[in-house]
Order: C-alpha cells, then sequence, then structure tokens
C-alpha cells in the first residue's frame, strides 16, 4: 500500500485536564477531520490521557530549519543572565 | 419469571458476545493501522458489555459463570441474533453491519436504561455511552463510503442490500419479549421498528445508498435458539481451548 492509500497526515494534541497546556503526544492518519478526531480518541486517550484533543494538519505546522541552529539556537546559549535568577521571589508567590 | 429474564440477558449477552468474536477475527486485517485499532475498540467495548450480562445471566441461573456460559453452553442455547453471525466479507460488510447493530442497540439501551430491573438499567446506562460512540463513528463510515466513489458506494449498497434480510429478527416479538415489556423490564422488541427505520434510513439516504424493500426471509430466528450454519463454526474455535483444556488457567 502506498502512503497515498492512508489519507493525510495529522498531530495531536492532548490535554490532562482544563486549563493546562495541549501536548504532543503523536500523528495518525486519516482521510478527513471527524475520522483523524476519532482516531485520536482511539488511538491516544483509551486509558485516561486526557480530556481534551486538539488535531493539527502535519502541513499545517511550521517548523524550524535544523539547519538554522546556530544562528536561531547558539547565540542565547551564554545569555544565563536573561533567566530572572537574580531576584528572591516573595514568599506568598506560588507556581514559579 | 427468572427463567426469561435469563432467556433476555443471554440474547444480549450473546448477541454483543459473536459480534466482538467477528470483529476480533478481523483484528490486523484492516485497511490502516488507525481503523484496525478503532474498530478492535469497539469489539473490546461489546465484550465488556456481553461479559455483564452473561454475568447477571450466570447469576440468575446460579451454579455458573459468564465463563462457563460463553465456552461450554452448546450452539442451540446461545441466543443471539443472526445478524452478527454474517461473516467478514468485505469491509463494507463488516461496517454495515456494525452501523445496523449500532442503530439497533441504541434504540433498545435508551428503552434499557429505565429498565425496573435495576441490574440491567445500570449495566446499560454504562453501555449507552459506549453505543452512542460506536454508531457516530459507523455512521461517519456510511456516508464516507457511500459518498465516496462509485466505486466505494456500490461496495456499501451491495453490503446493505445482502445483509438486510437479516434486520427482520430484530424486531420479531418472541414470548420473553411480551414477559419483559409485561414486567417493565425491556421494551417489545416490535416496538423498536420505526424509531431504528427512521435511524437507519436517514443515514443511509444521505449516504446515497437506496434502502432494500423489507423482506421475511425466515421463520426460524437465533433468539429463539435455532441458528445460521455459521454459528457452529464460530463457536467451534471459540470454545475450542477451553474444550481441549478443561479449568485451564493463564
Amino acid at each position: 500500500m502506498s502512503d497515498e492509500d492512508q489519507g493525510i497526515l495529522w498531530e495531536v494534541f492532548i490535554q490532562v485536564k482544563a486549563g493546562r497546556p495541549f501536548k504532543h503526544v503523536g500523528s495518525l492518519h486519516a482521510y478527513d477531520k471527524e475520522m483523524a478526531m476519532k482516531a485520536a480518541r482511539d488511538l491516544y486517550t483509551r486509558r485516561n490521557e486526557g480530556n481534551g484533543i486538539w488535531i493539527v494538519k502535519a502541513e499545517n505546522i511550521i517548523s524550524s530549519d535544523i539547519n538554522d541552529g546556530e544562528s536561531f539556537f547558539d547565540p542565547s546559549n551564554d545569555k544565563i543572565y536573561r533567566h530572572p535568577t537574580f531576584y528572591k521571589i516573595p514568599d506568598g508567590v506560588k507556581h514559579i | 419469571m427468572n427463567d426469561k429474564i435469563f432467556d433476555y440477558c443471554l440474547r444480549i449477552g450473546d448477541t454483543s458476545l459473536i459480534l466482538s468474536h467477528r470483529i476480533g477475527e478481523y483484528c490486523s486485517k484492516a485497511p490502516i493501522l488507525e481503523e484496525d485499532l478503532a474498530i478492535t475498540n469497539v469489539g473490546l467495548d461489546l465484550l465488556g458489555q456481553a461479559e455483564s450480562f452473561l454475568n447477571y445471566a450466570a447469576e440468575l441461573k446460579g451454579n455458573t459463570t459468564a465463563d462457563e456460559l460463553t465456552f461450554k453452553r452448546k450452539e442451540k442455547d446461545f441466543r443471539c441474533l443472526h445478524l452478527v453471525q454474517t461473516p467478514n466479507i468485505d469491509f463494507a460488510f463488516i461496517l454495515t453491519r456494525q452501523f445496523l447493530i449500532d442503530c439497533y442497540h441504541q434504540t433498545l439501551f435508551n428503552q434499557l436504561i429505565n429498565s425496573q430491573d435495576e441490574r440491567i438499567s445500570g449495566i446499560s446506562k454504562k453501555a449507552i455511552k459506549e453505543i452512542n460512540y460506536h454508531l457516530k463513528r459507523s455512521t461517519e463510515w456510511i456516508l464516507r463510503l457511500g459518498l465516496g466513489t462509485d466505486h466505494s458506494n456500490q461496495r456499501l449498497q451491495n453490503a446493505v442490500n445482502e445483509l438486510w434480510m437479516y434486520t427482520d429478527e430484530l424486531f420479531i416479538d418472541n414470548e420473553t419479549d411480551i414477559k419483559m415489556d409485561k414486567l417493565n423490564i425491556g421494551p417489545l422488541s416490535s416496538s423498536l421498528k420505526n424509531p431504528w427505520e427512521q435511524l437507519v434510513t436517514s443515514t443511509l439516504r444521505s449516504a446515497s445508498i437506496e434502502v432494500p424493500e423489507a423482506n421475511l426471509y425466515s421463520l426460524q430466528y437465533g433468539k429463539n435458539g435455532f441458528h445460521t450454519e455459521y454459528l457452529g463454526y464460530i463457536l467451534a474455535e471459540m470454545q475450542h481451548l477451553p474444550l481441549l483444556y478443561p479449568d485451564v488457567s493463564w
């Protein structure tokens, strides 16, 4: 069977519970969005992994180019002061 | 009275059991991996429903278990509908059989959730959530195949034509139906016909599939213990291991 027979490639994101971020869990093939949603449910939420699903066509994801690594990411390697680690956090502040 | 509730639980339990076995036979053979997992998942739901009903049946009968009922009963003591005994001819047959049963299950279980028998209403309240999902899934496939290409439409139409005659049995009342209706445990099978037909025909028409003429093909029915030629082979395979090695565990 050729790749074309398997339909469109979709990327799946699952939310553990309301308010939490959607996290990428994997991909799947389906012919339309209804089928993609049901396949995502059957593939990725059978064991109580979450209560929310996002699906995106893989072709709609814009990804950074691995060859751009040097100019994109390396310059921040030696700029540790960009982390706010030099501040004292007041006792009452949570979730930081 | 318990005899008839026992018989009723066998009918519902056996129907789900044999359909789940047919789906199990199809495992690893679906056209794509995602679909393979999805349909097997439906089979597992059905097996769970079968287990609940057969557990209750075993308790009603006493001195037996759901496993014994499954693996040591003779063919004539099964009460499954003929429709679920039909073989996995192709994807269109499997989907059509599933769609017809899903519609039947939804109309039936929507009544059973209000059963006077607390055990049956309890099982049904859990099962109806699964059934609603099954029906959404199979309805989408009917539309996808019916409106897909001329070829997929033709294959689906063929499956609908071939399986249609088995739907007659779903709405035949026997003594068990009459007793269940009297005790407010379950509806008359005949009362499910109209809602089922509306559900089925509206989807089939939307999928450009012609609804076949109703026909009466048999006077013998699975719910009365008379079966298609297929059931013996299904049981031979399903019961093979426990018969060869009684009470074996793993």
